[in-house]
C-alpha cells in the first residue's frame, strides 16, 4: 500500500436506488437498460407490442419475439409522490408515474428533473437513465423541453 | 356421495380478537378462528372436508388440519391476488358445495400482519415481488420507489381522481363514515374512536396528493374463518342460514391486482365491472336489490371505483354518492358497517365477508333494517349473501 501523491478527486456518490428484479422473460429489457437502451418487446410474427414482457403473443400465440428500441417518448398517465414510508434508496421523495409510451404500452417509472408542483397530467416526457446499486441502470423520464 | 347441484350457505363465522400484536403464531390464530366458526355453526372440526385460503397465507393446510383433527380432507385450494381472494374464497366454497363434492368447507385467513411483518412498509426482501404470489407485476414498480400497496394503489387511482375531480377531502368522507361505524363496534381496533373530516385532512400524506394515512387500511394481527355447507344442512344447524345466492370472480385481460396499470382505461375498475356483470346475471338481481354492501377498502378511492363498477352509481358519481350519505346506516347503501379494513381491522377482507353474514343474520352491532341481500366484494370477486 502506497500513499497517493495527491488526493483523488471526490468519488461520485454511490447509487442507492435498488436494482431491478430480473426474470428470464425480461432479461433483455434490463440488459438493454444497463447499456442505456430502452427496449420493447414485439411479436416476431404479427408485430404486436406487449408489456409486461411475456413469452407468448396474446394475439397470434407465437413464441417468436423481437426486441426493438422504443422511441422513449411518452406522457405522464398517472403520478404521485411517495411520502411515507420514505422508499428505500431515495434521498428525496420520488415522483412515481405510469408513463404511456408512444408505442401504446405503459411503464411504471419516475419523473425526474421537475419540481413536485410542476408535474402536469399527460405532460410529454422522454427517457433517460439513472444508476442503481450493483452497477445497473433503470429508465426514468424527464420533461421534453419545448 | 351422490353428486347433484346443491345450494350453498354460510353456517358459521369465527374470529380471534383483532390486534396489533397477537402474541401467538399465525397457525394458532388460524386454528382458533376455525374452531370458533365450527362452534358458531355447531359442527365438529373433525368433519371439515374442504379447506380454502389465500395463496399468501402462511399456514399450511395439513398443519391446520392436524390442529383441528380433520379426519378426511377431500379438497384444498388457494386463491391468488392478495386481498382480492376474500370473496374468491366464498366463490370457491360455494362451487364445491354446489358440485356436491364437499359437505363442510372451511375458509380461513390468519396473519400477524402488524407484529410479524408489515405490508405497509418497504420490503425487507424482494422475493415476494416475484411471480407465484399472485399479486401482479410488482417487480416492475420496486426500483422506482413504488414499494408499498399504497404507492401501487395511488398510481391506480390518480387518473380516475383527476378525470372526475375527486379530491382527497372527498375521500375523507368515506374514512369518517367507516370510523363512525367502527366507533360502535367493540371488536374494532378503533372502537370508540371516531374521526372528523379535519382529523382526516390533518393526517400525514402517504402518497401526495392522493392518499393520507386515514385513507389507508390498518395493519392488523388476527384470524377470520367462515364455514360453508349446504343450505339444507345449514337449516338444521345452530344459526340462521345465510345463503350464498351467487358468487363469482373476474380477471379481465391485462388486469392484475393493485399494480393494475396495463388495461385500457385506468379510470374504471374492469375487474369489478366483470364481477358485477356475472354476478347480477347469476342471481337475477341488481344494485337496487342490495340493502347493504361490504366493499374491499384497502384504500378509499377503491371504494368509489367499486361502487361505480357494481353500478350503485354511474362512472364519476362515486364521490357525490358518498357525499349524499349513501353509505351511512340510514343511507341507500350502508357500506362496511363494521368499520371496514380502515376501522375494524385488516384481516385481508375476510372480516368484511363476516360482516355481510352478520347483516343477513341480523346480528351486526350496526344492524341495517330489513336486510335480505348484501353484496360482499373484494374487487376481483364478489358474492351476494341472502336471507333464507
Amino acid at each position: 500500500m502506497s500513499t497517493p501523491e495527491q488526493p483523488a478527486a471526490p468519488a461520485a456518490p454511490k447509487p442507492t436506488r435498488i436494482p431491478p428484479i430480473v426474470t428470464l422473460d425480461a432479461k433483455f429489457f434490463w440488459e438493454g437498460a444497463d447499456k442505456e437502451l430502452f427496449l420493447g418487446q414485439k411479436c416476431g410474427d404479427c408485430g404486436e407490442f406487449r408489456f409486461p414482457p411475456r413469452p407468448m403473443c396474446p394475439k397470434c400465440f407465437s413464441v417468436k419475439t423481437e426486441e426493438v428500441p422504443l422511441s422513449g417518448k411518452g406522457t405522464v398517465h398517472s403520478w404521485a409522490i411517495a411520502r411515507h414510508p420514505p422508499p428505500f434508496g431515495f434521498k428525496e421523495a420520488p415522483i412515481i408515474a405510469v408513463i404511456e409510451l408512444e408505442e401504446g404500452i405503459r411503464f411504471v417509472s419516475n419523473v425526474v428533473g421537475v419540481g413536485y408542483d410542476e408535474v402536469v397530467q399527460d405532460m410529454p416526457v422522454e427517457v433517460t437513465f439513472e444508476p442503481t446499486m450493483n452497477n445497473h441502470k433503470v429508465p426514468v423520464f424527464r420533461p421534453i423541453k419545448k | 356421495m351422490a353428486r347433484k347441484f346443491t345450494e350453498a350457505a354460510i353456517a358459521g363465522i369465527g374470529a380471534t380478537e383483532f390486534s396489533k400484536e397477537s402474541g401467538r403464531s399465525e397457525l394458532q390464530l388460524a386454528a382458533e378462528c376455525a374452531k370458533a366458526a365450527c362452534d358458531d355453526a355447531g359442527i365438529s372440526p373433525h368433519d371439515i372436508d374442504g379447506m380454502i385460503t389465500f395463496t399468501i397465507d402462511n399456514s399450511d393446510e395439513v398443519m391446520l388440519a392436524r390442529c383441528l383433527g380433520v379426519k378426511n380432507l377431500a379438497y384444498t385450494t388457494r386463491i391468488p391476488g392478495g386481498g382480492a381472494a376474500a370473496a374468491g374464497t366464498i366463490f370457491q366454497a360455494m362451487a364445491m358445495i354446489n358440485a356436491g363434492v364437499c359437505n363442510n368447507v372451511l375458509i380461513w385467513r390468519a396473519m400477524n400482519e402488524r407484529s410479524q411483518y408489515r405490508f405497509g412498509q418497504n420490503p425487507t426482501n424482494t422475493t415476494s415481488y416475484q411471480s407465484g404470489n399472485g399479486t401482479g407485476s410488482l417487480l416492475w414498480c420496486v426500483p422506482f420507489g413504488a414499494m408499498t400497496p399504497a404507492s401501487w394503489g395511488a398510481l391506480q387511482a390518480q387518473r380516475y381522481m383527476h378525470k372526475y375531480g375527486v379530491t382527497n377531502r372527498d375521500l375523507g368522507l368515506i374514512s369518517v363514515q367507516q370510523r363512525k361505524y367502527a366507533a360502535t363496534n367493540p371488536k374494532a381496533w378503533f372502537y370508540n374512536k371516531p374521526i372528523t373530516l379535519e382529523d382526516h385532512q390533518n393526517s400525514k400524506w402517504i402518497m401526495e396528493p392522493l392518499l393520507r394515512m386515514l385513507d389507508c387500511c390498518q395493519e392488523s394481527d388476527g384470524g377470520q374463518a367462515i364455514l360453508v355447507t349446504s343450505l339444507e344442512r345449514a337449516r338444521d344447524l345452530k344459526q340462521k342460514p345465510v345463503r350464498i345466492l351467487g358468487a363469482t370472480q373476474s380477471i379481465p385481460y391485462n388486469v392484475e391486482v393493485i399494480s393494475n396499470y396495463y388495461h385500457e382505461d385506468l379510470t374504471v375498475m374492469p375487474e369489478a365491472q366483470g364481477v358485477a356483470g356475472r354476478l347480477w346475471d347469476m342471481v337475477g338481481l341488481g344494485p337496487k336489490d342490495m340493502q347493504a354492501a361490504m366493499i374491499y377498502d384497502a384504500f378509499t378511492p377503491h371504494v368509489l371505483l367499486q361502487l361505480e363498477g357494481f353500478g350503485f352509481c354511474k362512472a364519476g358519481e362515486g364521490k357525490d354518492f358518498v357525499k349524499s350519505g349513501a353509505l351511512a346506516i340510514d343511507g341507500i347503501l350502508p357500506t362496511n358497517t363494521h368499520g371496514g379494513l380502515l376501522g375494524e381491522a385488516y384481516i385481508h377482507g375476510m372480516n368484511s365477508m363476516a360482516e355481510g353474514v352478520r347483516q343477513i343474520r341480523g346480528t351486526s352491532v350496526n344492524q341495517v333494517k330489513s336486510v335480505t341481500n348484501v353484496l360482499v366484494s373484494s374487487g376481483m370477486a364478489g358474492a351476494v349473501l341472502s336471507a333464507d
